[in-house]
C-alpha cells in the first residue's frame, strides 16, 4: 500500500496534478461538493424533509448576513422555510446520484455497442454507427427530453412517479451513448489489428473473450477521459430537465429543482432560493469539467 | 452543382425517414391514441368505427406510408391536450421561436467571429485574457441560470427589461412579428442573449482556435514572407481558412439554437415551439411531440446541406471534376 | 565579385529564445556578406541554425525568438531593427523567399493567379489587368505548362514540383535582388530536384538576383553555389568559394562532412562518418562546439571558441589555422 501510495506519488500524474493550481483548485471545490452531498443526511443543519421541523414563520428569510437573516439558517430559507443550505446539500446528493447513473449507464452501453461495433464489424458497425450520427444530429438535451416524454405517455402516472428518477437517468444515459461507442470503436478498430488480439485469434479464444479481456483494458483509458467530462454534462442535463419540470419528482428535489422553484420568488425579492442552488450547481459542474480537462490533457500529451 | 445538391438531399433522405420512423412509432405505438380521443366513455363499436377510420387496422407500413403522406403535407393529427390540429399550433408558435433563434443566432455570429478573431491575432492582450475568461463562464453556465442571472439584474433590481413574453406583436399574414414594436423589441434583448450566450462563446473559442492553428501554417508564413499588408494576411488569408471547420460547428450551434430554444422560452415564458414541447412532453402529448421532432430533423438536415453548399463555396477542393492537372 | 560592395550583410548575428529552463542562443555570433548575383549556399545538419539564418534575414524569426546582438544590413542600410510594416515593404520586394514544402506553401483557397497578382499589385505599382498579364508571363516563365489557362487554377491542382515553380514565380515576381530559399528542394521527388534547381539557377542569373540558398544536400550546392557557408550549432564552421570548401575543405567539419558525399567518379568501400551527433542547443560545449567529435582536437578547443580564421583559401574558425598555435 504504502509502496503504492509512493508510485503515485512519484508519477507524471500527480506531478502534473500539483503544478496546476486550476486543477488543485476544482478538486478542492469538487471534493467539498461531493462529501457535502454524500454526508448530507448526517452534518445538514437541517433535514428538509422532516415536515415536523419545518416552521411556516420562518419562511422567506434572508441569508444570516441579511439584517433579517436567522443565524441557523446561513443560506436563508425558502417558501416553506426549509433552510436553503440543507436543501442545496440534499439536492446535489439527487444531482450527483442521477448524473453519476446516467454516466456510468452511458458508459456501459456505449461501451458495450463500441466495442462490438469495432470488434464484430459489417453490418452491426454500419448500422450502430448510423444510430450514432442520427442521434448525434441532435443536441441531447432534445433527446433526454424526447425519451423522457415518451416514457411518460407510455407508463401511467402512477407508475411513472414511482421510477421517476430511473426514468431520468435511463433518458440521459440514452442522450449521451454514442460519444463512449464512437470513442471504444475508434480505438478497438486500431487494436483489433494488433498483433496480441490477432496472436488470440490464432490460439482460438473466443470471440467475446478477446474482446473482453484482450482489447477491452487496452480501450477503455480514453473512455475514463469522456466519462470524467460527460459527467459535468450529466449533471446539467438532470438539472435542465429538472428545470424545465420533467425530471426528478418534486419529492426528491435535485439543484435543478430547487432552482426551479426558487425561479417563482425571483420577482418578490426572494433571491437567494434560486441563486444559491445556481451557484452550488456551477460551482460542481465546472470543477468536475476542469478536472476532466486536466485528465484530458494530463493522458495525452499529444493534446498539449 | 445542381447535381451536387441533388446528391446532398438524396443522403439526407434515409436520416429524414428515420427519424420519420421513430416519430411514427412514438405516433402510434405509445398510450392509447383511441381511448384518448374517444374520452371516457364508448362503446367498443365507437372504437372499432374510429380505429377503422384512423386507418389503425391496416398494416404497419401502409400506417407509416399515410403518416408520411400526411406529414408532407403538414398534417398531424390533432393535440391530446388541447384538442386543436397539430399544424395550427405549430404555424401559430413558430414565428416567435424563429425570431428568437435568429437573433441569438445573429448575436452569437456578429459578435463571436470578431472575438474569436481576435483573440486569435492578439493571444496575450488583457482583453484577449478577458474574453477568454468570459468564455469559460459562458460555457460553463446553464443557460437556464444564465437566463435567472439576466432577469434578476436587468428585470427584478435594474428594472430596464421585460422579463417574460414577447411583448407586443404586429401580425404580417400569418407571420406575427416582434421586430416593428419597442416593446416586442425590448422583449427579445434578453432571451436573445441568454440563448446566444453559450453559442457566442463557442463560436469564439472556435474561431481562435482555428485562427492559431492557421497563422502557424506554412501558407501563412509565405504570406508574410511575399510582405503582403497584415490587413490582407489575417482577413484574406487566415480568416477565410478558418472557415470550413468554423462553418461546420456554426451550422450545427444554429440547429442547437432551436432545441435549446427550449429552455429559455420556458424560462422567459416566450410562446414559441419550445415552450408547446416542453408542456408536450409534460402532458405526454404525443402528436406534438412527433411533429416537433420531425421538424427539428428538417431543420438540422436544410442546415447540414446549407453547411455543404458553403463548404463548397469556401473550399475549391472539394469541387470535384474541376481539376485538370491533380497529384 | 568580391569587389562590389555587398548587397546582403550579416554581421555577428546572434539569435535567441527564451525559454522557462534558460535561454538557447540558436545563432552564435554569425558573419557572412553576399554580392549582388552572388549565390551562397549555407549547409549542415538539422538543427545548425541555417533556416534560423534565412528566417532572421527575412524579418520572420518564430516569436519567441529574437535577435540579440549584431546587425543585418541591406544595401548597406540596416534592416534588424525595422518595425513590422517597414520590414513588410521589404519582404516580397527587396528580399523573397522560397520555403521548403510546395504542398503546404500555398494558400489552398485561392488561385496561384491572384495569388501571384496579389503579391505584385502589393509591391509594384500596377493595377489589376496588368497584375494579371504579368501573372501568366512569370507562370510561362517557371515552366507551367498552358499558363494562360492554368492561372485560374488552384495549388491542388498541381503536382508538387509544379507547385514548386509556383512558389519560385511568387518569391521572384516582385523582382526582389535577394532570393533567401530555405531548403526548395528537399520535399521534391529526386527527378523533380535537379528541374527547380536547374530553373531557380537559370532565373537568378537571368535576373542578376542574389540567393541564400539552404539546403543539406552537398550535390545542390556544389552545383549551384558561388560560395558556401558550413554551418554548426548556430556558428559558422566554415566559408569560402564552393570548389575550394568542397574539394578541400580546411575546418574538420566540414572536411568530415564532405567525406561523407559519395563520389561517383570511384567506388569507395566505406563512406567516411562523422561519429556522435551535434550538441543539442542546451548543451553546447565550451570552445569550440565541434571539440567533443573533433578527430584533431586539441587543449585549447575545449578553452577557447575560434573566431573565422583565414586558412588560404577559405576562412574557418579552427585554431588549427591560429598563426599563434604551434601545432602537434
Amino acid at each position: 500500500m504504502a509502496a503504492a501510495v509512493r508510485r503515485f506519488l512519484d508519477s507524471d500524474l500527480w506531478f502534473s496534478f500539483t503544478r496546476s493550481p486550476v486543477t488543485v483548485v476544482s478538486a478542492i471545490v469538487a471534493a467539498v461538493c461531493i462529501l457535502g452531498a454524500v454526508l448530507a443526511p448526517w452534518i445538514a443543519p437541517h433535514n428538509p424533509f422532516d415536515l415536523a421541523s419545518l416552521n411556516l414563520s420562518d419562511a422567506f428569510k434572508p441569508p444570516a448576513w441579511d439584517e433579517e437573516g436567522a443565524r441557523e439558517y446561513l443560506l436563508g430559507t425558502d417558501d416553506q422555510g426549509r433552510d436553503v443550505l440543507s436543501a442545496i446539500m440534499y439536492g446535489a446528493r439527487v444531482s450527483l446520484l442521477v448524473g453519476l447513473s446516467a454516466t456510468i449507464f452511458a458508459t456501459l452501453l456505449g461501451v458495450t455497442l463500441g466495442l462490438l461495433a469495432g470488434y464484430v464489424g459489417g453490418a452491426l458497425d454500419s448500422l450502430l454507427m448510423r444510430i450514432c450520427d442520427i442521434q448525434l444530429t441532435f443536441p441531447s438535451i432534445l433527446v433526454a427530453l424526447l425519451v423522457d416524454g415518451v416514457v411518460r405517455a407510455a407508463l401511467p402516472r402512477e407508475v411513472h412517479d414511482q421510477i421517476a428518477l430511473f426514468v431520468v437517468i435511463f433518458a440521459i444515459g440514452i442522450s449521451e451513448w454514442p460519444k463512449f461507442a464512437r470513442t471504444v470503436r475508434g480505438s478497438t478498430l486500431v487494436e483489433r489489428n494488433k498483433e496480441y488480439v490477432q496472436a488470440a485469434r490464432v490460439i482460438g479464444v473466443p470471440r467475446g473473450r478477446i474482446m473482453v479481456s484482450h482489447v477491452l483494458p487496452n480501450v477503455i483509458g480514453p473512455v475514463l477521459v469522456v466519462a470524467t467530462l460527460n459527467l459535468g454534462l450529466a449533471i446539467l442535463a438532470e438539472a435542465t430537465l429538472s428545470f424545465l419540470g420533467v425530471g426528478v419528482p418534486p419529492t426528491q428535489p435535485s439543484l435543478g429543482t430547487l432552482i426551479r422553484i426558487g425561479n417563482d420568488f425571483l420577482f418578490s425579492g426572494e433571491w437567494w432560493i434560486t441563486i444559491f442552488p445556481g451557484v452550488a450547481l456551477i460551482a460542481m459542474v465546472l470543477s468536475v469539467n476542469l478536472l476532466g480537462d486536466w485528465l484530458r490533457d494530463a493522458l495525452n500529451p499529444k493534446l498539449r | 452543382m445542381f447535381a451536387f445538391i441533388i446528391s446532398r438531399i438524396l443522403q439526407s433522405l434515409p436520416v429524414l425517414l428515420a427519424v420519420a420512423l421513430i416519430s411514427f412509432a412514438m405516433f402510434a405505438y405509445v398510450g392509447d391514441p383511441v381511448a384518448i380521443m374517444l374520452g371516457q366513455d364508448y362503446t367498443q363499436a365507437q372504437r372499432d368505427a374510429l380505429v377503422a377510420d384512423l386507418g389503425l387496422d391496416k398494416p404497419f407500413w401502409v400506417q407509416f406510408g399515410t403518416f408520411v403522406g400526411n406529414a408532407v403535407q403538414g398534417e398531424f393529427g390533432l393535440s391530446y391536450r388541447l384538442s386543436r390540429p397539430v399544424a395550427d399550433l405549430i404555424a401559430e408558435r413558430a414565428p416567435a421561436t424563429l425570431e428568437l433563434a435568429f437573433c441569438a443566432a445573429g448575436l452569437a455570429l456578429l459578435v463571436g467571429v470578431p472575438m474569436g478573431v481576435y483573440t486569435g491575432l492578439y493571444r496575450n492582450s488583457w482583453l484577449s485574457r478577458f474574453f477568454l475568461t468570459f468564455s469559460l463562464i459562458g460555457v460553463s453556465l446553464p443557460t437556464f441560470l444564465i437566463g435567472i442571472l439576466l432577469i434578476l439584474v436587468f428585470a427584478v433590481w435594474l428594472g430596464v427589461l421585460p422579463s417574460f413574453g414577447r411583448g407586443d406583436t404586429v401580425r404580417l399574414g400569418w407571420w406575427t412579428t416582434g421586430f416593428l414594436t419597442w416593446t416586442g423589441v425590448k422583449a427579445l434583448v434578453l432571451p436573445a442573449i441568454t440563448l446566444g450566450l453559450f453559442q457566442l462563446t463557442l463560436i469564439m473559442r472556435l474561431v481562435r482556435a482555428e485562427m492559431l492553428e492557421v497563422l502557424r501554417t506554412d501558407y501563412i508564413k509565405f504570406a508574410r514572407a511575399r510582405g503582403l499588408p497584415n490587413r490582407v494576411v489575417h482577413f484574406g488569408h487566415a480568416l477565410k481558412n478558418t472557415m470550413v471547420p468554423v462553418i461546420t460547428i456554426v451550422g450545427l450551434q444554429l440547429g442547437a439554437i432551436i432545441a435549446f430554444a427550449i429552455v429559455t422560452e420556458t424560462v422567459f415564458q416566450w410562446p414559441g415551439m419550445g415552450l408547446l414541447f416542453i408542456q408536450s412532453v409534460g402532458a405526454a402529448d404525443i402528436p406534438v411531440m412527433s411533429a416537433y421532432l420531425l421538424l427539428i430533423a428538417l431543420v438540422f438536415v436544410t442546415i447540414n446541406l446549407i453547411v455543404d453548399l458553403l463548404y463548397y463555396a469556401v473550399d475549391p477542393r472539394l469541387r470535384i471534376g474541376r481539376g485538370k492537372g491533380g497529384h | 565579385m568580391s569587389n562590389t560592395p555587398p548587397l546582403l550583410e550579416v554581421q555577428n548575428l546572434r539569435v535567441e529564445f527564451p525559454t522557462r529552463r534558460g535561454t538557447l542562443v540558436a545563432l552564435d555570433d554569425v558573419s557572412f556578406s553576399i554580392s549582388p548575383g552572388e549565390v551562397l549556399g549555407v549547409v549542415g545538419e538539422s538543427g545548425a541554425g541555417k533556416s534560423m539564418t534565412g528566417a532572421a534575414i527575412i524579418g520572420l524569426l518564430e516569436p519567441p525568438g529574437r535577435i540579440a546582438r549584431g546587425k543585418i544590413l541591406l544595401n548597406g542600410k540596416r534592416i534588424d531593427n525595422l518595425r513590422y510594416e517597414q520590414m513588410r515593404r521589404i519582404r516580397g520586394k527587396e528580399i523573397g523567399a522560397i520555403f521548403q514544402d510546395p504542398l503546404t506553401t500555398l494558400n489552398p483557397l485561392y488561385t496561384v493567379g491572384r495569388q501571384l497578382a496579389e503579391t505584385m499589385t502589393t509591391h509594384l505599382p500596377i493595377g489589376p489587368g496588368e497584375a494579371r498579364k504579368r501573372a501568366i508571363e512569370w507562370l510561362e516563365l517557371v515552366g507551367i505548362p498552358a499558363a494562360a489557362q492554368r492561372i485560374d487554377s488552384y495549388p491542388h491542382e498541381f503536382s508538387g514540383g509544379m507547385r514548386q515553380r509556383v512558389v519560385i514565380a511568387l518569391a521572384l515576381c516582385a523582382e526582389p535582388k535577394l532570393i533567401v530559399a530555405d531548403e526548395p528542394t528537399t520535399a521534391l521527388d529526386v527527378s523533380i530536384q535537379a528541374q527547380v534547381i536547374a530553373l531557380l539557377k537559370t532565373l537568378a542569373r537571368e535576373k542578376g538576383t542574389a540567393m541564400m540558398l539552404v539546403t543539406h544536400d552537398m550535390g545542390v550546392i556544389a552545383e549551384t553555389a558561388d560560395r558556401v557557408a558550413v554551418m554548426y550549432a548556430g556558428r559558422i564552421a566554415e566559408i569560402g568559394p564552393v570548389r575550394e570548401v568542397v574539394k578541400h575543405a580546411n575546418h574538420p567539419y566540414s572536411a568530415g562532412l564532405m567525406g561523407s558525399i559519395p563520389p561517383l567518379d570511384r567506388r569507395v568501400e566505406r563512406l567516411a562518418q562523422i561519429d556522435g551527433a551535434m550538441p543539442r542547443l542546451s548543451a553546447i560545449p565550451k570552445g569550440c562546439a565541434y571539440n567533443p567529435r573533433c578527430p584533431q582536437v586539441f587543449d585549447k578547443c575545449r578553452e577557447m571558441r575560434p573566431d573565422l580564421i583565414d586558412a588560404g583559401t577559405t576562412r574557418a574558425a579552427c585554431w588549427l589555422f591560429d598563426t599563434e598555435v604551434a601545432r602537434g
